[in-house]
Order: structure tokens, then sequence, then C-alpha cells
């Protein structure tokens, strides 16, 4: 129920900024007849239907997650966010490691199993990517080695 | 005969060592990602597609190996489906009313036999059909202007987004939010829209992006909330031998099955797991108090192998005739084109003869590899099935930033597949369907295309958009198809909301 209706709304609000901003749009010096702003301006105004009728007729409530899953999936994207950043600086093997052996702990919370995936899945990967299919992987930090 | 010759175009690309170690080895990536539980076709080829671009692989190689991968993992979702009464993917869901009850009978090699015999029949048919009626298609498709092009993206959504989701409204707004999304970067018109002075934007969001984040990553995130209880103990497999009386009974069930696939498959917006439902659903009535489905029939196993296989190939008619995907996976495959810059569409068959035909001839020799993996090689599949979730997922998590980074090389991608994931596992929970996502992302810039090109022709007038019969027989399908799941729904009961 309030699910529907939360992102209802939300989807609404974010129409209303998308044709907001469709109004912006430069039109050039000829246009067509429909120009390139009607597009959006259709697009917007169906979003704001589908919501009202989310926000009006909301189906039975998701079945949300418990607080602590839902500290678990932040956690999971902020690594994931980690992994994306430090791919570059640190190499391919350090953050796959780090990252996936984090991953492997959240799905099955036993330590030694995690650890030794993370390394694993670093090694094998690194292997298959860079000499079965010739990816330009960077294996450790520049200055390394 | 014009179809011999083109056969056999299709055939001298198909047949060349490169061709077939691809396809060799798309068959077995395939059978291993439907297997699995946790992949499944379109989420399977989607990691897979960045990864073949990195190789520099063709137009015809990448093809041959990804729709490889698909047809396999047609095949390998009903192993898991058997063995573990866990649907290796979506269309294998109904897989598991019948193989589940036949495994616990001790009987799960005779149900992996006669499915994997119904998946090439389902498929082998699909292909001859496809054969048969793409080139009509393409031929009626060179007639289409944009009012009838526009009209044909309306059909395809919302025939999707009837069947994937319980709520119209909730399917109406992803494909809305998908075509919003194609809009934002300077399009083919030279404006820049939605960009917001930022200069990754410019040149659009890549579909690949949101296809692996929203099919790839969100699986990632559902079974990190599951805390991945899919316990990897099923039902042992003994021996396989092959159930003669039984295939006999069943052959008949195949074939109306493929039939049935087949058509539901060919529908845009369709696709391989309401084929499946609709054999099953079908067959479960013609046999009547003759069949005891639901409690270990194999023709129980046979009829939505054989529809789910037909629909996977019946699929590819609208895809490559007209750019239109008939399911998330062809919608996947219909990314991978674009790609390559080739427009699929019945130009494709005049234009491009050797990737047509070549694909087509390749599913042919595929299906016979296929049908040798899945049956007496069938055990080697099986160990790999049990491998956990706790080291797959991290796996395919690994994958999908790597296969991005190197076709990119973007963080902002990376950041973006990821922003895609959340909302994958958030509309997951909220029923709101994804694909027609995906398919608004893939035809949005089209659609406004067509539409805007039908407004130059007739100077502003909309009447023009009905101003054909074709035009006119699409837009009634389209409101048909976005209208009949409302009646049915209260009709049939389905196991649980239907997607691919």
């Amino acid at each position: 129920m309030t699910g529907d209706r939360v992102f209802g709304a939300v989807m609404i609000v974010l129409a209303l900024g998308y044709i907001l901003s469709a109004t912006t749009i430069q039109v050039p010096l000829f246009p067509d007849p429909m120009g390139p702003k009607a597009f959006p301006y259709l697009i917007g105004a169906g979003v704001i239907v589908c919501g009202l009728i989310m926000v009006l007729r909301p189906d039975p409530e998701a079945d949300w997650p418990a607080a602590t899953a839902l500290l678990s999936l932040a956690f999971a994207t902020i690594v994931m966010v980690a992994y994306a950043y430090s791919l570059k600086p640190l190499g391919f093997l350090i953050p796959t490691a780090i990252a996936s052996g984090i991953l492997s702990y959240q799905l099955s919370p036993r330590p030694v199993p995690a650890v030794l995936t993370g390394l694993g899945l670093a090694v094998g990967l690194f292997v298959l990517f860079k000499y079965a299919l010739g990816l330009g992987l960077v294996p450790f930090p520049k200055g390394w080695f | 005969m014009e179809l011999l010759d083109n056969l056999a175009t299709g055939f001298s690309v198909a047949l060349s060592v490169n061709t077939l170690i691809l396809a060799v080895i798309g068959c077995f990536l395939g059978t291993i990602i439907g297997a699995l539980p946790g992949l499944g076709p379109s989420n399977g080829v989607a990691i897979l597609i960045p990864i073949t671009f990195t190789l520099g692989l063709d137009a015809t190689a990448a093809l041959v190996l990804l729709t490889s991968v698909y047809y396999g993992a047609m095949y390998g979702g009903r192993i898991s489906s058997i063995l573990l009464n866990i649907p290796g993917d979506e269309p294998a869901l109904m897989t598991t009313l019948d193989g589940y009850p036949m495994a616990k009978q001790g009987r799960a090699g005779d149900a992996l036999v006669i499915s994997g015999v119904a998946s090439f029949v389902g498929a082998f048919l699909a292909t001859i059909g496809l054969m048969l009626l793409a080139p009509y298609i393409a031929r009626l498709a060179y007639k289409f202007g944009p009012a009838e092009y526009f009209a044909l993206y309306l059909l395809a959504f919302s025939t999707l987004g009837g069947i994937a989701s319980n709520n119209q409204a909730k399917a109406t707004m992803a494909s809305l939010i998908g075509i919003g999304i194609a809009m934002i970067g300077q399009g083919a018109s030279g404006t820049a829209r939605f960009t917001f002075g930022n200069l990754h934007l410019l040149d659009g969001i890549d579909f690949l992006v949101a296809i692996v984040g929203l099919f790839a990553v969100a699986e990632v995130f559902t079974f990190i909330e599951s805390h991945g209880k899919s316990s990897s103990i099923g039902v042992k497999l003994d021996k396989v031998r092959i159930p003669w009386s039984d295939l006999k009974d069943s052959f008949g069930t195949m074939i109306r099955g493929s039939g049935i696939g087949f058509v539901a498959g060919v529908l845009p917006g369709a696709g391989a797991s309401l084929g499946s439902f609709l054999a099953y659903m079908a067959e479960k009535s013609w046999l009547g108090s003759k069949g005891r489905f639901g409690t270990g029939d194999p023709r129980g196993v046979a009829a939505p192998e054989a529809g789910n296989n037909a629909a996977a190939g019946g699929a590819l008619v609208p895809m490559l005739t007209l750019g239109v995907p008939g399911s998330g996976t062809t919608a996947v495959l219909l990314a991978l084109l674009m790609t390559l810059n080739i427009t699929p569409g019945p130009t494709l068959f005049t234009d491009r003869p050797d990737v047509v035909w070549g694909l087509i001839a390749t599913l042919i020799i595929a299906n016979f590899v296929l049908l040798a993996m899945n049956v007496p090689m069938v055990k080697v599949f099986v160990k790999i099935l049990m491998v956990p979730p706790a080291i797959l997922l991290p796996g395919v998590t690994m994958i999908s930033f790597v296969g991005i980074y190197s076709l990119t090389g973007s963080y902002f991608d990376l950041l973006l597949m990821i922003g895609f994931g959340v909302m994958g596992w958030l509309f997951r929970k909220m029923d709101i369907p994804t694909v027609p996502i995906i398919l608004g992302i893939l035809l949005g810039g089209n659609m406004e295309d067509a539409l805007r090109r039908a407004m130059t022709l007739s100077d502003g007038d909309p009447t023009y958009l009905f101003s054909s019969p074709i035009a006119i027989g699409l837009w009634i399908f389209a409101v048909a198809g976005f209208l009949a799941p409302l009646y049915f729904r209260r009709v049939i009961k389905k196991p649980q909301a239907i997607t691919d």
C-alpha cells in the first residue's frame, strides 16, 4: 500500500521535473511540426497518470526486508561503489579479492570460504580475462613491480 | 527454390571452423547459465555482451555466440527445475510442476531426457518456423511507413506490459521510464536534451549499462536479501537411460506444445514464459482426466519445455524482421545488433543475408549440439549446478564490472550500472517489471523518430497515424493486447508474475 503510494508520488514529482526540464530544450531554427519537446511532454504526462493510479489504487504492500537485510544491501551497494572507484588506481587483483570476498560473506556468512572465494575469483577471473579473452587488465597498482 | 539458396548461403557461413567452435562454446555456456538458478537467458546474455565486444568479434560471430547461449539457456533452465525444484530461469517455472515430482519418484533421469528431447523438438520446429515465416514478414514490413512503425512500437509495449506485470499502470510506468531515459542525450536530431550540462550524458545512457545493471546486478541484490537461501541440496541423479515408451507417449504433446509456444513467441512482447505457460495449460486441458498433471506426468515436462524453446525461436521473428523484440532476451540481442551497427528490420534480409541466414543455419546446428549436450552429457551440467551462490554471484558481479569497464572505461557508467541494479531490485520488490524499461531505452528513440516523421509527412495531422489498414490493425492489436490481460487475469490465476 504505502510503498506504491510513495513511489507513485515520487514519480509524479520526477515527471513534473522532467516536463519542466523539457521546456528548456532548445528548439532548432527550422523545427519539424512536433519539435524536440512534444514527445518528452507526452512521456511526462503518461508517468503522471500512471503515478496517480498507483497512489489511488495501490497493490498490496510488497514484502519489504527487515532492517538488517536493508543494511546489508546498503553495505553491498557501498562495496560496489568503492570497487568501481578502486579498479583504476589499485589494479584488478586486490579490489576484486576484497569486494568478492565481502559479497561472498554476505551471501553465506562463513569467513574462510569467503576469503577463499575472494582470492579464487580474483586470480581465476584475472587469468580468464587477461589470457583467455585478452582484455587489458592491470593486475596491481602502478609502480609495484 | 529461393529458400534453399538462402539456406545454402547460411550454411556456408555457419560451417566454418570458427563459427562452429563459437556455437559449441555458446551452447555449453548457455546450458550452464540456464541451469544455474539466478542466471537466466536475459542476464546471461547481458553479462556476456560487453565481453563479446572487447573480444572484437565480428557481427556474425558475436551473433552466433550469443544466440547459441540464448538457445542453450532455454535448454538448461529445466535442469534445476527438475532436480532442485527451483526454475533455472523464468520460462522453466512450469517445468517444476511435473519435473520435480518425477525426480522425487526416482525418475530424474527420465525427466531430464524427456525434457531435453522436448526442448529439441520445440527449438527445431521453431527454427523451421522462423525460416519460413521471417522472410514473409520482412516483405510485409517493407510497406511500413512511420505511422505503421509507431503503431508497431506501441503494440510491443502494450503486449509486453500486459504480460509482464499484474498491474497495467506499473507496466506502463516502466515502459515510460525506459522511453524517458532514451530521450537523454544528443539524439539523431542533434538537440541536446536532459543532459544538465553533464558531458557523460551527451551520448545518452548506454543500454548495455542499463541491461547489465537491471538484470545481473539486481540479481545479486535479490540474493543478498534472501541470504543466498537456495540450497543446492536436491534430488540425486542415478543413471540416465532413454525412456522410449514415455517419449512415444509424449510425442504429440511436444508437437502441440511447439506450435503453441511458437505462436506465443512470435507475438511481440510475449516471450518464452508465456509459451511454456500456455503449452502446459493447453495440454492439461487437452488430456483432461487422462493426464496426471502436477503429480509427475512425463507429458507435464514435455509440454512446457517444447513450448518455451519454441517460443524462444519464435521470439526471434519480430526481432529480426521488425526490430521489435518478442521477449526480454531478444531485447538484449537487439541491443547487441544495434551496438554492432546492424539495424534489424526488413532491410536486414536483403542487406545482410549472410547475418540472417548464417544465424538460422547456426541455430539448426546449435540444436543438434544442444541435444547431444543435454541428453547424453547432462551429468556434466548437474555437477556444475552444485556451485553455491556464494561463489557464483560475486563472480557474476565482477564479470559485470569488468565487462562494462572494459567497454566504456568510465567510472560514471559503473556507478550508473550500480544505480540500475538498485533500481532493478526495488522494482522487482514492488512488482514493477524491468523488461519494459529495457525495451523503452532500446526503442524510445526510434519511436519518437517514427512519430516525428509521421507528423512531418502529414504536416502535423494526427489522423495520419490511423491512415492505413496495417496501422489500424496494429492499433487494434495494441489496444487488445493491453486490455486482454485485465480480463484473462480474472479467468486464469497465474502461478506468479511471468516475465522473462
